[in-house]
C-alpha cells in the first residue's frame, strides 16, 4: 500500500509531498524525501520496553509501563524544581499535556529551541519579525541570503521546494529567476551553490549586518574599509543590490543564534529587514530545526503567553530567558529532577550542563536510546509522531499540518504517557494535602 | 435535565421587544423555555438587570496574528496574571491573552460569544486550534477572502458562478461563518511592498479593482445565500482623509439585496475609516456624513472599533497599513505574508490622550454610534485589540450611557481634539435598552444567529444570560456610571447554555463552547470550473499540498454546521 | 606543534540521518570528527583520520581530523553532539543560549583514543 501526500517529521520543511509504500504494517519504501527523511521514517533500533534503575551507572531493568510511570509521577511530585525539557520531536497535543504538567508539578518547561532558535524569540521582543509562508517566497523571492544556515546539510529539501530552485508565479524561471547570496564563516555545501559566498570572521556577524543598513540608508560613507572581514565594495554591491531587489528574502540559523552577539544578530537583522521594507518587499525567517519545534512555540504562546521556558513555581506562568532556560538553570544546579521528552539534552547540551543531570533524578520519554539514555533513571518508550501517530505540527513558517499515520504500534504515545504521570500526579498531590 | 428559573429579572430583551420588564426566565437542557417545575434551581434576580450573553460580532481571539502578539510581547503577557484555580488554568496577558484568558474574561462580562474576524484558510487549523482551547465562549471565523487569487482570478474572468463556489470552498476549507474582505486587494499588492490607493485602482498583475472584489464577493454571498453579509475593513484604512474612500465604498453595495433579514454590507470598525484632512498635522473627524449616510440607507451596518486609551496590539491583514504605523511610531512590526491569500501585520501601540491624533479617534468612534440615530446599525466593538482590549468595553458602554462620562474622559484629552470633532457637542445618552442591541441583539442579527437561538432570550434560545449587579430602575446610568460600569465588567452570573460559568464576578464553571461553521453549496458548473483552477494552483503555486489543506474534523470537536447555499 | 583556532559546532546531513541512531557507529562516525582545512591540518602534521585532541577553557576531546577546505584558516568544526559538547561553552550570557560556535581552542595531534558516546556520557555522572 502506498500512503500519499505524507508528511516528514524530520525538519522544520515539513514537506507534505511524500509517498510511503508499507507491507504488513511495516514501512518499506520512502519517496520524495531528502536522505535524513527517508532514513527517519524508515526507522531505526528503538527501545523495546520501560527501563528504571537507581544507579545510573548500573544496568537497566526492563519494567511495566504502570511502574515506570508512577515512579515518575512520584519523583515529579516531590520535586522542588522539575525541569521538563525536550518537546520538539512531538505533536502539539502532547505538548498542551507538558504545559499542563508543568502547572501541575510548578516546574519549567522548557523547549529546544532554546539551544535553538531561543535567542530568535529574544529578537522578536525586541524588534519584531517581518514574514512570511514558504509559498510566499517561493512565488516571489528574486533575491534569496542565507545567512549562517546550511540548507544543503540541514534542510535538504529547502532549497527545492520554497527557496532557490522552484519555479512560482513571478518566479518562473527557477533558480534562473534567484540571486542566492550565502553569508558564512565558512564555505559550505550551500555556499557552494550561490552566486555569492561572503566570508564573515567568527563572531563579527552583527557588525557586517549594521554595514549593509548603513548601506540601506545611504550612508555607506561611514563605512570603514573592511567590516568582519567583508571588504567595504562588496558591503555596498550587496546592499544596493538588496535595495533594488523585488522581494528580497532572508534566511538564517545557529551561525547568528548561536555566535558572538546571540540575540542582538536577530535584533539587527530584523532591522536591516524592516529597513529594507521602505524600497522593496523583504522578509526574514529563522529555519527551524526539528519538524514541529514551531509548534511548541505556538502552543505554549497560546496556553501560557510565552513561547518558551516557562517557570511555573509561582503558580503563574514567569519567563525571563538568562534565568528560565534549561542551561541557566542547571549551571546553577537549581533543578533536582528532570523530565526529557521528545528532544535529547544529553546530545544537544553542553556537557557541564548535562554533569547537572547526571546528579538529579531523570526520566525519559523518547522512542530510541540516545545520550540522554545514558544519563536516564527512568526510560518510558513511545510512539514515533508522524509514523506510528498522527498529531499536528507547524512548519517552520508557522503553517500547521496535520501529520499522518503510517502503521499501527502498541507502544503508547507521549500524550498518554503524560496523561497518566498527570493523574498519579494529582492523586499523590491530593493524598498529602 | 436540568431546570433553572431566573426570577425577578429586570429584562432587556430587545430581539424580543422586551424593554426592562419584570419577569421570570426559565431554562431547560441549556434553552429558554416556557416554564420549568418547582424543583428548578432558583436564581432570585431582586429585580437585576438581565441581558441575553453578550455577542461580540469583530474580535481577534485566536489563530496566528494573535500568538505573534504573545510572542513578540511579553510584556503584556506579564500583565494580568492570575495564578489557577480549581476550576481555572493560569491567566496572563491584557490585550492578547493567553486562550484561557480570553475565553474567561469575556465570560465575567457576561459575554458567551465571539465572532474572530481574521482567518486566513492556510492558517485555519492554527486558529481552530486556538478556538478550541477557548473555554466557554461560542466561537465562528470569518474568512478572508479580499486578495486572493482564486477569488480575483474568478472576478477577472467575470465567473460569478465560479467565485461563489471557491467561496463555498473556502468556507469549508477553513470551518468558517462568512466572508471578511480586508483592504480589498491590498494584500495583494503588498506582497511586493506596494498597497493600492482605492476602490478604482487595479490590483497589480491581476488587474481587478477593489471595486469589483467588494462587489463581486457580495454578490456572490448573497448567491450562497449565507446567514451573515460580507464583513469589510476598507481600503485605505488609517489615512486621513479616508472618508471618502469610505463613502464610495458603501455606495458599491447599495443595490445588493439581502435575501436574508440582515444588512447586506457590514463595514467593520470604521472609526479608523472615517477620517477627514489631507494629513497627521489637518485630521478631523467625518463621522457625520458617515452617521448621515447610515441615517439615510438601510442596506448596511457598521461596528464602532472604539478607542480605548493606553496600550494595545494592533493587528489586521492590512498588511500596508502595519508597516506603515510601525515605521510612524517606530514600533516593533511583525508581518505575515500568506502565500495567494492576503497578508498580515501586528504593531504594539500606546494610545495616548494627550496625542490629538489619539484623542480625534477616540472621538470618532463615539460620534458614529451618538450620531446614527438606529441603534441597531452601529454595533459597539473595540476591533479588540485593535482599538485597545475587549476588557474595556464597560468603560465603553458608559460612555455611551453618560455625557459626564465622556466629559470626565474629555479632560485628559488634548484641547486640540475638539476643535476637529464633535463630540463634545453630543447630548446624546444611550438607555439599558440601547446598550442591549450594541452589545448583543444587533451583533447576532448582523451575523445571522437569531435562528440558531443566539442575542436573545426567546423560548427555543440557548439559554445563554446575564445577570448584572444593578438595578435598572433605582440608576441613573447617566450619574451613577462607575457603578454602572463595576457591574457590567464583573457579571453576578454569566449562564452559558443553563451552566453558570461565573458567580460574583468569579469563573465557576469552564465548559468548552460550539464552533459555528457554513457548509454551503454552489452551483455545480462553478464548482467544476473552479476546482480546475485550484488543482493547478495547488500543482503549482502552494507550498502544501490540496490534500494536507483543509482543516480537519479533528479541529473542530464542538461543531454546529449551518447548512445553505445555491438554489 | 599547536594550532590556535576558532571552534564552531553545527548541523550536518550524516549527523541528522542517525540523530535516532545516537548508539551506532554511524553516528560515531557522523558525528565525531573535527574538520580544518587541508593547510592547517599539514601545519599540526596530521592526516584524515588521525586522532586529534581539542582544548577549550570548558574541557577537551579526542576525535579523528577530516579536510574541509571550505574551513579558513584557524576555523575547525565539530558536528553539534555529544563530541562538540565536551569543549563548549555553558555560559548563555544571560540570554538562555550556551556558546556553541566562536569558541577558543588549541588543536593537537594526539595518539590517545576517540570516546565512544557512552564512554563521554559516563565522564559526566
Amino acid at each position: 500500500m502506498i500512503i500519499k501526500d505524507v508528511l516528514c517529521p524530520f525538519c522544520g520543511c515539513l514537506c507534505d509531498d511524500l509517498a510511503v509504500e508499507v507491507e504488513n504494517n511495516k514501512v518499506v519504501d520512502v519517496k520524495h524525501a531528502c536522505k535524513i527523511g527517508a532514513s527517519k521514517i524508515m526507522g531505526h533500533d528503538r527501545i523495546k520496553a520501560p527501563m528504571m534503575r537507581d544507579d545510573k551507572n548500573g544496568e537497566f531493568r526492563e519494567v511495566s509501563y504502570d511502574e515506570a510511570i508512577n515512579e515518575s509521577a512520584k519523583i515529579l511530585a516531590n520535586s522542588k524544581r522539575p525541569l521538563l525539557y525536550g518537546w520538539a520531536s512531538g505533536v502539539c497535543e502532547m505538548m498542551k499535556k507538558g504545559v499542563l504538567l508543568n502547572e501541575e508539578v510548578g516546574g519549567i518547561i522548557d523547549n529546544t529551541a532554546s539551544v535553538c532558535h531561543g535567542p530568535s524569540a529574544l529578537g522578536v521582543h525586541e524588534k519584531g519579525l517581518p514574514t512570511g509562508t514558504l509559498g510566499q517566497f517561493a512565488n516571489r523571492s528574486d533575491l534569496v541570503v542565507f545567512w549562517g544556515c546550511n540548507p544543503v546539510q540541514a534542510h535538504p529539501r529547502h532549497m527545492s521546494r520554497y527557496s532557490v530552485f522552484n519555479k512560482g508565479f513571478f518566479t518562473a524561471k527557477g533558480r534562473k529567476s534567484r540571486k542566492v547570496v550565502v553569508f558564512d564563516v565558512r564555505k559550505t555545501d550551500t555556499a557552494e551553490m550561490a552566486d555569492e559566498y561572503v566570508q564573515v570572521n567568527p563572531g563579527e556577524d552583527y557588525l557586517v549586518i549594521s554595514a549593509l543598513r548603513a548601506v540601506v540608508a545611504d550612508k555607506a560613507d561611514v563605512v570603514p574599509d573592511s567590516v568582519g572581514g567583508v571588504p567595504k565594495e562588496k558591503l555596498v554591491e550587496l546592499g544596493e543590490a538588496m535595495k533594488g531587489a523585488k522581494y528580497g528574502m532572508v534566511y538564517f540559523g545557529m551561525g547568528l543564534t548561536q555566535s558572538r552577539g546571540k540575540y542582538k544578530n536577530i535584533d539587527n537583522a530584523v532591522s536591516l529587514i524592516t529597513e529594507l521594507n521602505a524600497h522593496g518587499k523583504h522578509s526574514i525567517l529563522p529555519m527551524r530545526g526539528h519538524y514541529n519545534v514551531t509548534g511548541f512555540g505556538q502552543v505554549c504562546a497560546w496556553e501560557t503567553g510565552f513561547a518558551n521556558a516557562v517557570d511555573m513555581s509561582r503558580g503563574i506562568p514567569y519567563y525571563n530567558p538568562g534565568e528560565t532556560c534549561s542551561n541557566d538553570l542547571l549551571m546553577r544546579e537549581e533543578i533536582d529532577a528532570a523530565m526529557v521528552i521528545a528532544g535529547d539534552a544529553g546530545a544537544h547540551f553542553p556537557a557541564q550542563s548535562i554533569a547537572r543531570m547526571g546528579k538529579v533524578p531523570v526520566i525519559q520519554v523518547d522512542p530510541f536510546h540516545n545520550p540522554t539514555t545514558e544519563m536516564a533513571n527512568i526510560v518510558i518508550p513511545t510512539k514515533v509522531s508522524g509514523v506510528e501517530l498522527e498529531g499536528t505540527a507547524y512548519r517552520m513558517d508557522a503553517v500547521s499540518l496535520r501529520m499522518r499515520k503510517l502503521v499501527d504500534v502498541d507502544f503508547p504515545s507521549d500524550e498518554e504517557v503524560l496523561d497518566k504521570i498527570i493523574a498519579k500526579i494529582r492523586e499523590i498531590k491530593g493524598a498529602s494535602s | 435535565m436540568s431546570e433553572m428559573r431566573i426570577k425577578n429579572a429586570t429584562v432587556y430583551d430587545p430581539i424580543n421587544g422586551i424593554n426592562g420588564d419584570l419577569m421570570d426566565i426559565a431554562v431547560k437542557d441549556g434553552k429558554i423555555v416556557d416554564s420549568v417545575g418547582g424543583s428548578a434551581q432558583t436564581i432570585d434576580a431582586g429585580g437585576r438587570l438581565v441581558y441575553p450573553g453578550g455577542v461580540d460580532a469583530h474580535t481577534h481571539i485566536a489563530g496566528s496574528k494573535v500568538n505573534v502578539g504573545r510572542i513578540m510581547r511579553p510584556d503584556d503577557s506579564r500583565l494580568n496574571n492570575k495564578p489557577r484555580t480549581k476550576v481555572t488554568r493560569p491567566r496572563t496577558g491584557y490585550t492578547v491573552p493567553n486562550v484561557y484568558s480570553m475565553g474567561y474574561g469575556y465570560a465575567e462580562m457576561g459575554y458567551t460569544t465571539a465572532f474572530e474576524a481574521a482567518v486566513p484558510i492556510l492558517k485555519a487549523r492554527h486558529t481552530h486550534e486556538e478556538l478550541e482551547e477557548i473555554p466557554i465562549l461560542d466561537k465562528a471565523g470569518l474568512t478572508l477572502f479580499g486578495s486572493n487569487w482564486m477569488v480575483m482570478d474568478a472576478i477577472r474572468e467575470d465567473d460569478l458562478d465560479r467565485l461563489a463556489a471557491y467561496v463555498a470552498w473556502g468556507l469549508l476549507a477553513s470551518r468558517g461563518w462568512g466572508i471578511k474582505i480586508v483592504n480589498p486587494g491590498g494584500g495583494e499588492a503588498w506582497g511586493f511592498g506596494k498597497n493600492v490607493s482605492g476602490l478604482d485602482d487595479p490590483v497589480p498583475n491581476f488587474e481587478v479593482t477593489p471595486r469589483q472584489i467588494v462587489r463581486q464577493l457580495a454578490e456572490a454571498n448573497e448567491k450562497l445565500n449565507l446567514p451573515h453579509s460580507i464583513h469589510l475593513h476598507c481600503n485605505n484604512l488609517g489615512k486621513p482623509g479616508n472618508y471618502e474612500t469610505t463613502l464610495a465604498t458603501f455606495d458599491v453595495c447599495k443595490d445588493i439585496k439581502s435575501k436574508r433579514d440582515r444588512q447586506s454590507l457590514h463595514v467593520t470598525h470604521v472609526q479608523f475609516n472615517a477620517w477627514g484632512g489631507n494629513h497627521w498635522g489637518d485630521i478631523e473627524s467625518k463621522s457625520e456624513p458617515i452617521a448621515d449616510y447610515l441615517n439615510k440607507n438601510d442596506f448596511l451596518t457598521i461596528d464602532m472599533g472604539q478607542l480605548v486609551f493606553g496600550s494595545a496590539t494592533t493587528m489586521t491583514a492590512d498588511g500596508p497599513v502595519q508597516y506603515a504605523n510601525a515605521r510612524l511610531l517606530k514600533a516593533r512590526w511583525s508581518n505575515g505574508d500568506v502565500e495567494l491569500e492576503d497578508s498580515s501585520g501586528v504593531t504594539p501601540l500606546e494610545y495616548h490622550p494627550q496625542s490629538y491624533i489619539h484623542g480625534i479617534m477616540w472621538a470618532i468612534g463615539l460620534e458614529l454610534a451618538l450620531l446614527t440615530k438606529d441603534p441597531w446599525k452601529v454595533l459597539m466593538t473595540t476591533d479588540h485589540p485593535n482599538g485597545g482590549p475587549y476588557v474595556n468595553y464597560p468603560m465603553v458602554m458608559t460612555m455611551l450611557m453618560s455625557k459626564k462620562r465622556r466629559e470626565k474622559e474629555m479632560e485628559k484629552i488634548a484641547e486640540l481634539t475638539f476643535d476637529r470633532t464633535s463630540i463634545a457637542g453630543i447630548d446624546r445618552e444611550l438607555d439599558w435598552y440601547d446598550i442591549a442591541i450594541k452589545t448583543r441583539a444587533a451583533h447576532a442579527k448582523v451575523q445571522g444567529i437569531i435562528e440558531l437561538g443566539k442575542g436573545h432570550l426567546g423560548v427555543g434560545a440557548d439559554a445563554d444570560i446575564a445577570i448584572y449587579d444593578i438595578k435598572p430602575d433605582e440608576t441613573d446610568a447617566t450619574v451613577e456610571f462607575d457603578k454602572v460600569e463595576a457591574a457590567f465588567r464583573h457579571a453576578a452570573y454569566t449562564i452559558k447554555g443553563g451552566e453558570i460559568v461565573v458567580k460574583d464576578g468569579e469563573i465557576t464553571a469552564t465548559p468548552k463552547g460550539r464552533t459555528y461553521w457554513v457548509k454551503a453549496t454552489a452551483p455545480a458548473d462553478g464548482h467544476e470550473r473552479m476546482m480546475e483552477d485550484l488543482k493547478m494552483k495547488f500543482k503549482k503555486y502552494y507550498s502544501v499540498n490540496m490534500a494536507n489543506y483543509m482543516v480537519q474534523d479533528e479541529y473542530v470537536e464542538h461543531p454546529y454546521v449551518f447548512e445553505t447555499g445555491y438554489q | 606543534m599547536n594550532l590556535n583556532a576558532t571552534f564552531i559546532s553545527g548541523r550536518t546531513v550524516n549527523q541528522g540521518c542517525n540523530l535516532e541512531n545516537k548508539t551506532s557507529k554511524a553516528y560515531f562516525d557522523a558525528a565525531a570528527y573535527c574538520e580544518m582545512n587541508s593547510g592547517d591540518a599539514s601545519s599540526l602534521g596530521v592526516e584524515p583520520g588521525n586522532n586529534v585532541k581539542v582544548t577549550t577553557d570548558h574541557g577537551s576531546v579526542v576525535v579523528p581530523m577530516a579536510i574541509c577546505d571550505g574551513n579558513p584558516d584557524g576555523l575547525v568544526f565539530i558536528p553539534m553532539g555529544p563530541w562538540a559538547n565536551a569543549v563548549v561553552d555553558p555560559d548563555t550570557k544571560g540570554c538562555g543560549m550556551p556558546g556553541f560556535k566562536g569558541i577558543p581552542a588549541v588543536v593537537e595531534p594526539t595518539d590517545e583514543k576517540a570516546p565512544t558516546m557512552p564512554e563521554l556520557m559516563a565522564r559526566l555522572k
